[in-house]
């Protein structure tokens, strides 16, 4: 046989459910410090999901943020925020939804007029968007809509393909996903907008991907293996799938750097949370998805009675 | 295993040739394209507004405001109806959203319901209900008459009623915007209802939103009346306005740099509706808006020209005078000019307007976002330099972790992905996001996996001493319900990203469904195919996985 590379060594025996209190603990905490920063702290919501107004703009030469600020406050708008995107010559305006929808759709176009005054017309105006209350919290209803939904129809395919307990198991994975999605959102404070959601149910896809390839393995082991323990099985399991688990993670991590490096500013906080989430999602698989299976029960339900003599093997 | 079956070979064959096919045009620009025979397909990928920049405008109907026209016009109705059967009536007008008077003589109750009973049918009297069939109301009536006693009677909108209202708005306020639009001159501006009284504009290239709100910002209701020179401004002003008459301001400025007013008889002489064209124009070298009625429009004009020479006529737009010009003579041609405070710019948006005509209500804008071209042309840049990049990581990583006969095949599947995705949006006409970008970056990553699957299921039977033959059709066959299964889960909550998502979140779906559907292909056909091929031909005596 011909030698090559490997990500893992043959015959991989790693006792993951062993170990696995330190990470039930490790996974415990990440959630509960979750819960507590988003109820603290809340996420930092961009205006798709609280309204408000968004210019993106390159000025000539360097951007002087002050005199921009100082300018767009003598308007006597509100609180509007500035910060530098990409290069220093990139500027975001950010304005808070106001009761008059139609006194803030006027901002951008007093912004602009001001800005124009005091800098000259050499500005471009790369992006300007204007959500409305209502249009914002609709959003935010559609974006959970969308997770729900999603989540529902995944369970009921792994309940009709495997068995209940499956699809428990992948539900507890996606929500310790998801939580710990939030998390990086909560603990960087990174803008929390549409794109976050899309970023979100990528990495539920990815986890769940992940999660079914070793289901698989589970299922099929299970027939295979009449008498072995459940703890043996499920390390048996991950152990047989682990070549495949981190040639896929790495690929996958490969196309996301790309993307990190490369895809410019827009898509870069979608990609952060892709890059963290791919992992957590392997994580998870491995320390949530399989260990709910020994908690349900799964030997019990899923296999003939233990007395009958085991049947040959299944072969191919 | 070996024996793949002539037919399968050659559809899988003809369907990497149809994603070729299908691929091809988006190398070429629309315009070189539009000229091929007609036979060739011609189907591009949509760059969404964020690739190529442009304004995206999500408009909602006022329905308060439909509703209270409605009430004002109905208004009118009772008291025209009331007189003429000679009921006495007080305290006539809009209250809320109904219309509510008061008997004089509670004993004529039957009298004044006979008399508004002819206002109350289906079809409506409106403009906006002409359109529907009598009958479309269930119930078919429009109204629902309330007597809260004291002789006080109330009508209001039934559930029907309103319902059939608001659907006429929205569907002539579409009609409306889409002629705006058009007036614009961009091409491919989508103009499509959403939701129940609501109204997305897309105008691709448009950066600057501001135009199109100033085009859809006015309701453009333009309508004749005379001028009310019986009761002075002073008397107007202090409540003394007479029932048939109403005071309204201007643009135009008095000579003591107040907006000017003006009372005006509440009846229209001519409305906007008579209207078939409106050009800009100069009127002693002053930007003017000059128009023409249809014959109906045209006579009626006329009349009242004749009937009031010498009084002011108003020509009021959306309750504000234009201005107000004497009648020197009759105007008999049916056409005339709008002069007024006009500069070139708002006199060619004027005479946009009213070509296209009054919108039903006022439309709130409730969302907005617009991209400038360079943003969207930087995006698509570092977007299809992050593409080329990750394929060509991965095409590395492939070979040189699976050699060069795996890896060859497995990079070979994941081109013939990549042309398929292409070719499938732009069969669809799906439109392409910067988020899709995104999304297909990750099918890149992932659209090897199930090359990982099969090679690593096929390098453990190998591993437990299967021959060649056997483990390739272990490997496969056991494989690919882990595949099917995997991806299937997947493309559900795709699926339901897609139906429920908004923005970037279908953009990413729409590219992430696809790319599971053609990874599935490639996987279950092509892989197993070329396989299948290079073992007949090399006949190895180990599988070097």
């Amino acid at each position: 046989m011909a030698h090559r590379l490997r990500l893992v060594p043959d015959g991989l025996n790693i006792p993951y459910f062993r170990y696995r209190w330190p990470f039930f603990v490790w996974s415990a905490v990440v959630l509960i410090a979750t819960a507590v920063m988003v109820t603290v702290n809340g996420l930092n919501f961009g205006i798709d999901f609280k309204g408000g107004t968004v210019i993106e703009v390159e000025m000539p030469g360097p951007a002087d943020i002050s005199a921009m600020r100082s300018t767009i406050d003598a308007l006597g708008l509100g609180a509007a925020e500035l910060q530098t995107a990409g290069s220093d010559r990139d500027v975001l305006i950010r304005m808070e939804a106001t009761e008059d929808q139609n006194e803030q759709r006027a901002r951008i176009e007093q912004v602009k007029t001001s800005l124009n005054e005091r800098f000259g017309e050499g500005i471009v105006y790369k992006r300007q968007e204007f959500v409305g209350p209502k249009v914002s919290n609709e959003l935010l209803m559609n974006g959970v809509w969308a997770v729900l939904i999603s989540v529902i129809g995944v369970l009921v395919y792994l309940w009709f393909r495997f068995e209940w307990q499956y699809g428990i198991g992948a539900l507890a994975a996606l929500v310790h996903d998801v939580s710990a999605g939030i998390a990086i959102y909560a603990f960087t404070g990174m803008e929390f907008n549409l794109t976050s959601i899309a970023a979100l149910l990528m990495l539920v896809g990815y986890s769940l991907n992940d999660t079914v390839v070793i289901y698989d393995r589970v299922r099929e082991n299970l027939r295979r293996y009449k008498a072995m323990p459940i703890e043996q099985l499920l390390d048996r399991s991950v152990n047989e799938t682990m070549a495949r688990t981190l040639a896929t993670l790495f690929t996958t991590l490969l196309a996301l750097i790309a993307l990190f490096v490369l895809g410019g500013p827009v898509v870069r906080d979608f990609t952060v949370i892709m890059i963290l989430g791919v992992i957590v999602g392997v994580y998870s698989t491995i320390y949530i998805a399989a260990p709910v299976l020994y908690y349900l029960n799964l030997r019990a339900i899923g296999t003939a009675p233990p007395k009958q003599p085991a049947p040959v093997p299944a072969k191919g | 295993m070996l024996n793949q079956s002539p037919w399968k070979v050659t559809l899988v064959l003809l369907v990497c040739l149809a994603g070729l096919i299908f691929s091809f045009p988006n190398l070429f620009s629309r315009a070189t394209v539009d000229q091929w025979p007609g036979f060739l397909p011609k189907g591009q990928i949509n760059l969404g507004l964020d690739l190529q920049g442009g304004a995206y405008l999500l408009l909602e109907v006022d329905s308060n405001a439909v509703i209270k026209d409605r009430m004002d016009e109905l208004t009118n109705e009772v008291r025209v109806a009331l007189r003429g059967a000679g009921v006495g009536y007080q305290g006539l007008g809009v209250v809320g959203d109904a219309v509510a008077f008061r008997l004089t003589d509670p004993g004529q109750r039957e009298a004044a319901l006979e008399a508004i009973r002819p206002l109350n049918v289906a079809s409506g009297t409106g403009a906006g209900l002409s359109m529907f069939a009598p009958g479309t109301l269930s119930g078919g009536m429009e109204l629902a008459t309330e007597e809260p006693g004291d002789g006080r009677i109330v009508l209001r909108l039934s559930e029907a009623g309103r319902s059939a209202r608001l659907t006429a708005a929205i569907s002539q306020s579409l009609e409306i915007v889409r002629r705006r639009i058009d007036e614009l001159g961009t091409r491919e501006a989508s103009v499509q209802r959403q939701g129940e009284n609501r109204i997305v504009v897309q105008v691709p290239g448009e950066s600057s939103p501001e135009a199109i709100k100033r085009l859809l910002g006015q309701t453009a209701k333009l309508t004749f009346h005379i001028v009310d020179l019986d009761t002075p401004l002073e008397v107007a002003r202090a409540g003394g306005l007479p029932p048939g008459s109403m005071l309204l301001g201007s643009d135009e400025m008095g000579p003591n740099g107040q907006p000017l007013q003006y009372v005006v008889r509440r009846q229209v002489v001519v409305g906007g509706e008579s209207l078939v064209d409106a050009q800009p124009t100069l009127q002693n070298n002053q930007p003017a808006v000059s128009f023409r009625f249809d014959s109906a429009g045209g006579r009626k004009f006329g009349q009242a020209t004749q009937q009031n020479v010498g009084q002011l006529l108003a020509i009021v737009l959306d309750d504000k005078v234009i201005s107000a010009p004497r009648v020197n003579e009759p105007i008999l041609g049916g056409s005339g000019i709008i002069s007024g405070n006009f500069t070139f710019q708002t006199a060619t948006e004027l005479a946009v307007l009213l070509r296209a005509g009054a919108l039903p209500a006022p439309l709130e804008v409730i969302e907005e976002r617009s991209v400038g071209p360079e943003l969207g042309a930087d995006s698509i840049r570092s977007g299809v330099l992050a593409c080329i990049v990750a394929g060509i990581a991965v095409f590395i990583f492939m070979l040189v972790y699976y050699g060069p006969v795996f890896g060859l095949i497995a990079n070979l599947a994941l081109v013939v992905n990549l042309v398929l995705v292409f070719a499938v949006m732009s069969f669809l006409g799906a439109t392409l996001t910067l988020p899709g970008i995104a999304g297909i970056v990750l099918v890149i990553g992932q659209a090897v996996d199930s090359n990982v699957l099969i090679y690593e299921r096929i390098h453990e039977e190998v591993k437990n001493g299967r021959s060649p033959i056997a483990s390739l059709d272990v490997g496969f066959n056991e494989a690919m319900r882990t595949i099917v299964d995997s991806n299937v889960t997947s493309f559900i909550a795709g699926i339901a990203l897609f139906i429920f998502g908004t923005g970037p979140v279908k953009g990413f779906a729409v590219t992430h469904c696809i790319g599971i559907i053609t990874t599935m292909f490639t996987a279950v056909t092509f892989t197993r195919m070329v396989v299948a091929y290079w073992y007949k031909w090399r006949r190895p005596r180990a599988i070097p996985l």
